[in-house]
C-alpha cells in the first residue's frame, strides 16, 4: 500500500460524500413530484409519456397492485428481450452478420439484462449485433435500473407513510425516474467519456495488421452511450468482453474514476433521498455510515492483499514491493493504466453496489482480494448496493437488526416510528432465505453434477470440469458464479465456462429468484409498514441515527454473512490463502 | 389511632423491579423441580415438539445420531464412543429445553393446585323463583341469574353481585390476603369472587357465571399455563429463530457438496460423517433461545403472578412493556386517598387556636378523613384535646351537597364549616362582613392545589382550614423512572384545573385531566391511541370499564364491579393501583429478556465455527488447522465440546430465562448500549473459554 494510493481511496470517497446530498435531494424532489430544475425541458416529455401510456398521474397503488406492474413490466421487458436475440439475424445494424442466439443463452441473457444483473455468458464482440446491444440490452439498462428504485422509493414510502393503503404508482414512479434521473445523467455520462476516448459509432469491425505480421479485428460500436447507463444502473453488462478494462470502454484513469463514482451515484444519494422521506436526515446518513464502513473494511482488504502481492513469487526472489517505478504487488489480470489501487477500488465498488463491470480479472486477484468481491455479493449487495436493490436490502438488514435487538431495550422493536411485528418479520426472513438457499443450493449442485454422454444440458463429465481451476480455487469460482446470479451482480470471477444450456438455464432461474423473491415480500412489507401508525418518538425509543445503531446494523449484516456462507467460504478463499502462505500451490 | 401527618412512604420507592409478593417462592422449588424431571421426559413426545421448529429439529438430530452411534456401537467402530457421546448430549439439550419450559410451567402448576383445593365441593341456597323460600343444591347446578343466600360461615357458591346485606368475606383464597373485605350491595363493592367465604352477617349475591367460567376457573387455567397463547412478539421471534434455522439448515446440507468436491480436490480425508454434521447444525441453530423461549413467556406471567395481578392473557403483559402513556387516578394511587388539613389561618382579630377550636368544635361529628384529620391537626397543633358534647346541648348539621357545609349548634354558638361561597352567604345571611383578605386566602389555596374550608360562626368569618392533597411518598421518583423510559404519566382526577395542575405539578406527573368524567377518560384514550400510543390505566367502578375495555392495558381491582373485572385484561388482586408501574416493569423485563438471550444465541455461533469447521477438514486441508484458534485438542473433542458447551448453556440460562435480565430504568440508548455489551460482544466471546475448557476436560477424562 502506498500513500499514493490511500490519497485516491479518500480523494474517491469524499467526492461521492459530497455528491450524496445533492443527488439524494433531487431525486427526493423527483418522487415526490415536486419541481425541479429540469421540469422546464423534461415535464411535457414525462406528461406526454403519460398521456401516450394512459397513466393517471394522481392514481396510486396498494402494494399488491405495485408489485403486480413491477413484475409485470419486467416480464415483457424479457419476453421482449428474448425474442430480439431469438431473431438477430434479421434485424438491422448487424454489419458483422451475427447469427440468432440459441434457447438458453438467450434466456439466461434476457434474465440477466431484466433482473439488472447483467452477467454475460457469451463474448459479446462476437455474439451481439449493434441492434441487439442498443434495443435488446441497453434498454434494460435503463429499465431494470428504474424498477429497482421504483421498489426502494415504494419501500420507503412504506415508513414515510402512516394509515396509509398505497404506495404510489408503479408507473409515475418509473416514468419520473427514467425522465428525470436517469436519462439527463445518461447523456452527461456518456459525453464525458467520450471526451475520455470512449468511442460511439455504426462502423463495422475494422482489421489491422500488427507489428507482428498478424491481422487483428477492433470491434466498434455504440460503445460511450451503453457505457455511462452500465454504471449509473449498476448493471455492469459490457459492450466488450473485457468490460470495463477494454481501452474503448474505459480509455483513461480519469474514465476510470468517473465510472467509479457512477456505480455509487445514486445508491449513496438513495440514503439521503430516504432520509428526506422519512422527513429526518440522519436516518439515512446512518444506513450511508454503515455501508461506508463495510465499503472501507473490503477496500482495505482487498487493496492490502492485492499490493502484498503472492509470497510464493517474492520468495523467488523477483521484486514485488511497491518502488517509485513499478507498482509491486499483484498485477496478473490488472490494466496498466489502473495499476493495483484503482483495480482494488474498482472491485470493491463494483461487487458493493450490484454493478458487475470489472476493470481486472477477478480470477487473478489474491485468495483474501478474491474473498472480498466475493463476500460483498453474499452479504445481499448492501454496502450502497444496486440502484434501489442496495437501499431496500439494507432496509431489510436494519428491520433484523431492530427486531433482534431491539427487544433488549424492552419494547415492541420499532423503526422509524413503526412496530416491527409479524408480518414485517416475516417477509424479512423471507427475502433473506431467498438469498441464501439460492446461492447454496445451485452451488452445492453444480459441484457435484455428473452429466450423462450425449445429453443436452452439458459435455458429459462432473460438472467441474467446466471450471479452469482445481482445488479451493475452482469451489471459489462456482460460488462465485451463483452468488453473482443471485445478487445480482453479474460480474464473473471468470474460470468458469457457464455458457451450457446447464449453467445458463439454472443461473437466469438464479438471478429471477435473486431479484424478484427479493422485491415481493419486501413490497409486502411496505405495504403492512405503510398502513401502520407512527409511534411517536421518546426516550423509550430505540435511537436508529447514532453510532450504536450503525454498529449494531454493520455487525448484523457481517453475522449473519458471515454464518451463513463462512463453511462454504473456509473450503474456498479462506483455505486457499491459507495454502498461499504455506507455499502450497494447486493447479 | 391519631392518622400521621406524614404519608406512609412506599415501600422501596427508587426500585422499580418487581419485588417479591406473597405468591413468591424459591427459584428452585424441590417439588417443583421434581415434577419438573419427569415432564421433561412426558414432553419429548415428537407431537408437541413440534411446535418449537428449533428444538424439533434438535430433537431429529438426536434421534439420526441415536440410530447411527447404534449401528456404530453394533459394528464396533472406532468412532462407536464418540458418536454414543454426540447422541447422549444431543438429548440432553433436547430435555434442558423442556425442563426449563417445564421449571416455568411448574411453579403456575404448583400455583393451580392450591387454588383447586379452595375449589371444593359447595352447596347453594338458592331462591326459588318468585318466593323467598330457598333450596339446597349443589354449586355446579347454579347458572347466571340465580340468586343465592350465603350466611356466615359459608362458602360464595360462584361468581356474583350482591344484591342485598352488608358482609364482611374473607378472599385469602383468591388474593392470599388474610384481612376481611366488606362486600355490599349497590356501588363499587358488590362483587363477590366464588370460593371466598363469608365471615359475618349475610348476603345475597345474584350469580352471574356458569360453571366452569368462574373467575376461580379462569385463574386456574391462565395461572397453570393451559390457557396460554403466544404472544405477538413470540411469534415475531419464533419466525425470525425458525429462519434462521432454515438458512443453517441450508449451510450444512450444502456444506457435505462442497466437501465432497474438495476431498476429490485434494484426494484426502474424508467428507463429514452425518453425526457430524448434524453435531453442526444444533451447534448453529439458536437453540439457547429456542430452548428457553416458551419458559421466558411463562415465567413472565409467573412473575406478574406472584405481584398478585391476574394477567387474562400473555399478549397483556406484553403490552404492557410497550405502554407510551400511563392514566393514573389521582385518588388513591398518586395521593393517599384523602385530604387533610394542614394549616388553619386565621382572619381579621381571630387567634390562631380560636379559629383552631372553632374548626375542631366543627368537625367532632364529621366522620369523614377530612373532618378528622381537622381533629388531629388542632389536637397536634395547637393541643386542643377531643371534648365530651354529650354535657352541652350540641346540635350536629350534617354536610349536605345542597348547603356545602357542615356544623354545630352548641351553646347558642353556630360553628360552621364548608364551601367558600355557602359559608359567606351565610356569615352575610346572619348580618356580618367577610374580610377581603379571605377571598384571597382561598385563592391562594386552590391555586397550590389544595381545598379551602372557610369556619364560621353566626356572623364573624374566623379563617380558612387549608386541606392539602397528600402525594405518595416516591411517587415522584418513580415518575421519573418512567419519564427516563420514555413512558408518560396523565393524572386523572375530578377536581378543578387549578387543584389538578397544582396536584400534576407536585407529584411530578406529565399532564392531567382535570374535572374528568367518564366519557373525558375514554376521549383521552382513544385520543391517545390515535397518536399511535399505548395506553395502560386502572379503574374499579362500574363507569370505568368501557375505558378500561378501550385501554391496551386495564388494570381491574378486585375489590372493583364485575364488570370492571370483565372489561380489563389484568386484575390486581390486592386492588393497589401503584401496581401498574410494575406490571409496565414486568412487561418489558420479558421483551428484554428474549431480546437478550436470542442476541446472545446468535453471537455463540462464531466461536462454535472455529471448534468444528477445522475438525470437520483438517484432514483434507491441513492448512484449515490455522482456524484452530483455541487450539483443540483433536477433532472428536473439538466437535464434541462445542456440542456440550450448546446443550449446558441452556441449563446455565434458565434461571436468567426465569427470573429475566436485570431491569433497570434508563433510555433505550443507555440500555440499548449496555445490554448489546453484555449479551452481544459477550455472547461472542463466551463460548471461546467455554468451548476450551470442555475441550481439556475431555481429553483429561479420556472421553475424546
Amino acid at each position: 500500500m502506498t500513500a499514493n494510493g490511500i490519497l485516491q481511496i479518500a480523494l474517491y470517497f469524499l467526492v461521492l460524500l459530497a455528491l450524496t446530498r445533492p443527488m439524494g435531494a433531487f431525486m427526493a424532489r423527483v418522487f415526490a413530484g415536486e419541481r425541479t430544475f429540469l421540469h422546464p425541458v423534461f415535464r411535457p416529455l414525462e406528461l406526454g409519456l403519460y398521456k401516450l401510456c394512459g397513466i393517471e398521474e394522481a392514481d396510486e397503488q396498494h402494494w399488491t397492485r405495485y408489485a403486480g406492474s413491477m413484475l409485470a413490466f419486467s416480464l415483457v421487458g424479457i419476453l421482449f428481450s428474448y425474442g430480439l436475440l431469438r431473431l438477430q439475424q434479421w434485424f438491422p445494424l448487424n454489419p458483422q452478420g451475427l447469427a440468432n442466439l440459441g434457447p438458453d443463452l438467450s434466456f439466461n441473457t434476457a434474465a440477466s439484462f431484466g433482473s439488472n444483473t447483467n452477467w454475460q455468458s457469451y463474448t459479446p464482440e462476437t455474439t451481439m449485433s449493434y441492434f441487439s446491444q442498443m434495443v435488446a440490452l441497453a434498454t434494460h439498462n435503463f429499465w431494470s435500473a428504474a424498477a429497482g428504485i421504483c421498489v426502494a422509493i415504494a419501500f420507503a414510502r412504506g415508513f414515510a407513510r402512516h394509515s396509509a393503503r398505497t404506495l404510489g404508482s408503479f408507473w409515475v414512479d418509473f416514468t419520473r425516474c427514467t425522465v428525470y434521473i436517469l436519462l439527463p445523467l445518461s447523456v452527461v455520462g456518456a459525453l464525458l467519456l467520450v471526451s475520455q476516448g470512449a468511442i460511439q459509432n455504426f462502423r463495422p469491425y475494422e482489421k489491422f495488421a500488427t507489428v507482428e505480421g498478424a491481422v487483428q479485428t477492433v470491434p466498434q460500436g455504440p460503445l460511450a452511450s451503453q457505457e455511462s447507463i452500465k454504471m449509473i444502473g449498476t448493471n455492469g453488462g459490457g459492450y466488450t468482453n473485457a468490460n470495463s478494462a477494454h481501452p474503448f470502454e474505459n480509455p483513461t484513469p480519469f474514465a476510470n474514476f468517473l465510472q467509479m463514482i457512477f456505480i455509487f451515484l445514486i445508491p449513496a444519494g438513495l440514503t439521503y433521498t430516504f432520509g428526506r422521506m422519512v422527513k429526518d436526515t440522519r436516518q439515512g446518513w446512518a444506513l450511508f455510515a454503515a455501508m461506508s464502513i463495510l465499503f472501507f473494511a473490503g477496500v482495505a482488504v482487498t487493496y492490502s492483499a492485492e499490493a502484498a502481492g503472492n509470497p510464493n513469487i517474492a520468495k523467488l526472489g523477483i521484486q514485488s514491493a511497491a518502488t517509485a517505478t513499478q507498482p509491486g504487488g499483484n498485477m496478473e489480470g490488472k490494466e496498466v493504466r489502473f495499476g493495483i489501487v484503482n483495480s482494488a477500488l474498482f472491485t470493491a465498488i463494483t461487487t458493493d453496489a450490484s454493478c458487475g463491470a470489472v476493470n481486472n480479472v477477478h480470477d487473478s486477484l489474491t485468495p483474501l482480494g478474491g474473498l472480498v468481491p466475493l463476500v460483498n455479493i453474499e452479504l445481499g449487495e448492501v454496502i450502497f448496493g444496486g440502484v434501489g436493490s442496495g437501499l431496500y436490502g439494507m432496509l431489510l438488514f436494519a428491520i433484523l437488526a431492530v427486531f433482534i435487538a431491539g427487544l433488549m431495550v424492552g419494547r415492541t422493536p420499532e423503526y422509524l416510528g413503526k412496530k416491527i411485528e409479524q408480518k414485517e418479520v416475516k417477509m424479512v426472513m423471507l427475502a433473506a432465505l431467498v438469498l441464501a438457499f439460492t446461492i447454496l443450493a445451485f452451488a452445492a449442485v453444480g459441484v457435484v453434477a455428473h452429466f450423462p454422454k450425449s445429453g443436452y444440458w452439458n459435455p458429459p463429465g462432473p460438472a467441474t470440469a467446466n471450471l479452469a481451476n482445481n482445488g479451493p480455487h475452482g469451489l471459489t469460482e462456482i460460488l462465485y458464479a451463483y452468488a453473482s446470479a443471485v445478487g445480482n451482480n453479474g460480474s464473473a470471477f471468470a474460470g468458469f465456462n457457464a455458457n451450457t444450456p446447464y449453467f445458463n438455464t439454472t443461473m437466469g432461474i438464479a438471478m429471477l429468484c435473486g431479484r424478484f423473491l427479493m422485491m415481493i415480500p419486501l413490497l409486502a412489507a411496505a405495504g403492512s409498514l405503510a398502513q401502520k401508525k407512527l409511534v411517536p418518538v421518546s426516550t423509550g425509543t430505540f435511537p436508529t441515527h447514532g453510532p450504536l445503531f450503525v454498529g449494531l446494523l454493520v455487525a448484523v449484516v457481517v453475522v449473519v454473512g458471515a454464518l451463513t456462507f463462512f463453511p462454504a467460504l473456509s473450503l474456498g478463499p479462506v483455505v486457499e490463502h491459507f495454502f498461499m502462505n504455506a507455499g502450497r500451490l494447486w493447479s | 389511632m391519631a392518622p400521621t401527618m406524614t404519608p406512609p412512604s412506599v415501600a422501596d420507592p427508587v426500585s422499580l423491579m418487581p419485588k417479591k409478593g406473597a405468591r413468591a417462592r424459591p427459584l428452585f422449588d424441590p417439588p417443583i423441580v421434581k415434577r419438573a424431571l419427569k415432564d421433561s421426559f412426558v414432553k419429548l413426545n415428537p407431537r408437541a415438539m413440534m411446535k418449537n421448529p428449533v428444538m424439533f429439529v434438535v430433537e431429529v438430530g438426536a434421534a439420526m445420531t441415536t440410530v447411527l452411534a447404534a449401528r456404530d456401537i453394533a459394528t464396533g467402530a472406532a468412532l462407536a464412543g464418540f458418536s454414543f457421546q454426540i447422541a447422549l448430549w444431543l438429548w440432553f439439550t433436547v430435555l434442558f429445553a423442556n425442563f426449563a419450559e417445564a421449571m416455568a410451567e411448574g411453579r403456575g402448576k404448583a400455583q393451580a393446585d392450591t387454588l383447586r383445593k379452595t375449589k371444593t365441593e359447595t352447596s347453594a341456597r338458592r331462591f326459588v323463583n318468585g318466593s323467598g323460600k330457598t333450596e339446597t343444591v349443589a354449586a355446579t347446578q347454579l347458572r347466571s341469574g340465580n340468586v343465592v343466600l350465603v350466611e356466615a360461615g359459608e362458602t360464595i357458591p360462584g361468581d356474583g353481585d350482591v344484591i342485598e346485606g352488608i358482609a364482611s368475606v374473607d378472599e385469602s383464597a383468591i388474593t392470599g390476603e388474610s384481612a376481611p373485605v366488606i362486600r355490599e350491595s349497590g356501588g363499587d363493592r358488590s362483587a363477590v369472587t366464588g370460593g371466598t367465604r363469608v365471615l359475618s352477617d349475610w348476603i345475597k349475591v345474584k350469580i352471574t357465571s356458569n360453571p366452569g367460567e368462574t373467575f376461580l376457573d379462569r385463574m386456574i387455567a391462565l395461572v397453570e399455563g393451559a390457557a396460554r397463547q403466544k404472544t405477538p412478539n413470540e411469534i415475531a421471534l419464533n419466525i425470525v429463530i425458525a429462519g434462521l434455522t432454515l438458512v443453517f439448515l441450508m449451510a450444512v446440507v450444502s456444506l457435505q457438496p462442497f466437501a465432497i468436491y474438495s476431498v476429490a480436490a485434494s484426494g484426502s480425508g474424508t467428507p463429514p460423517t452425518v453425526t457430524v454434521l448434524v453435531s453442526l447444525l444444533v451447534c448453529l441453530i439458536p437453540t439457547t433461545i429456542g430452548g428457553l423461549l416458551s419458559a421466558i413467556g411463562i415465567a413472565g406471567m409467573d412473575r406478574v403472578m406472584q405481584h398478585n395481578v391476574l394477567a387474562m392473557s400473555g399478549k397483556a403483559v406484553e403490552a404492557a412493556g410497550d405502554v407510551n402513556t400511563l392514566l393514573l387516578d389521582k385518588t388513591g394511587t398518586i395521593t393517599l386517598g384523602n385530604r387533610q388539613a394542614v394549616e388553619f389561618i386565621p382572619v381579621g382579630n381571630t387567634g390562631e387556636s380560636e379559629l383552631a377550636d372553632a374548626a375542631q368544635l366543627s368537625s367532632l361529628a364529621d366522620e369523614t378523613p377530612e373532618g378528622r384529620s381537622i381533629v388531629v391537626l388542632a389536637k397536634q397543633k395547637y393541643n386542643i384535646r377531643g371534648r365530651e358534647v354529650a354535657e352541652h346541648e350540641a346540635h350536629f348539621i350534617p354536610f349536605t351537597a345542597q348547603t356545602r357545609m357542615s356544623g354545630v349548634d352548641i351553646d347558642g354558638r353556630r360553628v360552621r364549616k364548608g364551601a367558600t361561597e355557602q359559608v359567606m352567604e351565610f356569615v352575610h345571611e346572619h348580618g356580618g362582613k367577610v374580610p377581603a383578605e379571605l377571598t384571597d386566602i382561598t385563592e391562594r389555596i386552590s391555586r397550590s392545589g389544595g381545598t379551602p374550608l372557610v369556619v364560621a360562626d353566626r356572623d364573624r368569618a374566623l379563617g380558612v382550614i387549608h386541606l392539602k392533597d397528600v402525594v405518595k411518598g416516591g411517587m415522584r421518583e418513580r415518575f421519573q423512572q418512567l419519564r427516563a423510559m420514555g413512558i408518560r404519566t396523565i393524572m386523572i382526577t375530578g377536581d378543578n384545573p387549578l387543584t389538578a395542575a397544582a396536584i400534576a405539578a407536585e407529584a411530578g406527573t406529565d399532564d392531567f385531566l382535570a374535572q374528568a368524567t367518564p366519557k373525558d377518560k375514554m376521549d383521552l384514550i382513544k385520543k391517545e391511541q390515535a397518536g399511535g400510543r399505548l395506553v395502560a390505566m386502572t379503574g374499579d367502578g362500574t363507569n370505568d370499564a368501557p375505558a378500561l375495555a378501550q385501554a391496551d392495558v386495564g388494570l381491574a381491582m378486585n375489590t372493583g364491579t364485575m364488570a370492571a373485572k370483565e372489561a380489563g385484561n389484568m386484575v390486581d388482586l390486592d386492588s393497589n393501583p401503584t401496581k401498574l408501574i410494575e406490571v409496565v416493569a414486568i412487561g418489558k423485563q420479558l421483551l428484554m429478556t428474549r431480546g437478550a438471550l436470542t442476541t446472545f444465541s446468535i453471537a455463540n455461533d462464531v466461536a462454535k465455527y472455529f471448534a468444528i469447521l477445522p475438525a470437520m477438514f483438517m484432514a483434507t486441508y491441513p492448512a484449515m488447522g490455522k482456524l484452530n484458534i483455541m487450539g483443540l485438542h483433536n477433532a472428536h473433542s473439538a466437535v464434541l465440546a462445542a456440542v456440550i458447551f450448546n446443550a449446558l448453556i441452556i441449563i446455565v440460562l434458565i434461571p436468567l430465562a426465569l427470573r429475566g435480565v436485570k431491569y433497570r430504568a434508563m433510555s433505550a440508548a443507555a440500555l440499548l448500549r449496555r445490554n448489546l455489551l453484555f449479551y452481544g460482544v459477550g455472547g461472542v466471546i463466551a463460548p471461546f473459554p467455554g468451548i476450551w475448557l470442555i475441550d481439556r476436560l475431555l481429553v483429561l477424562l479420556h472421553l475424546a
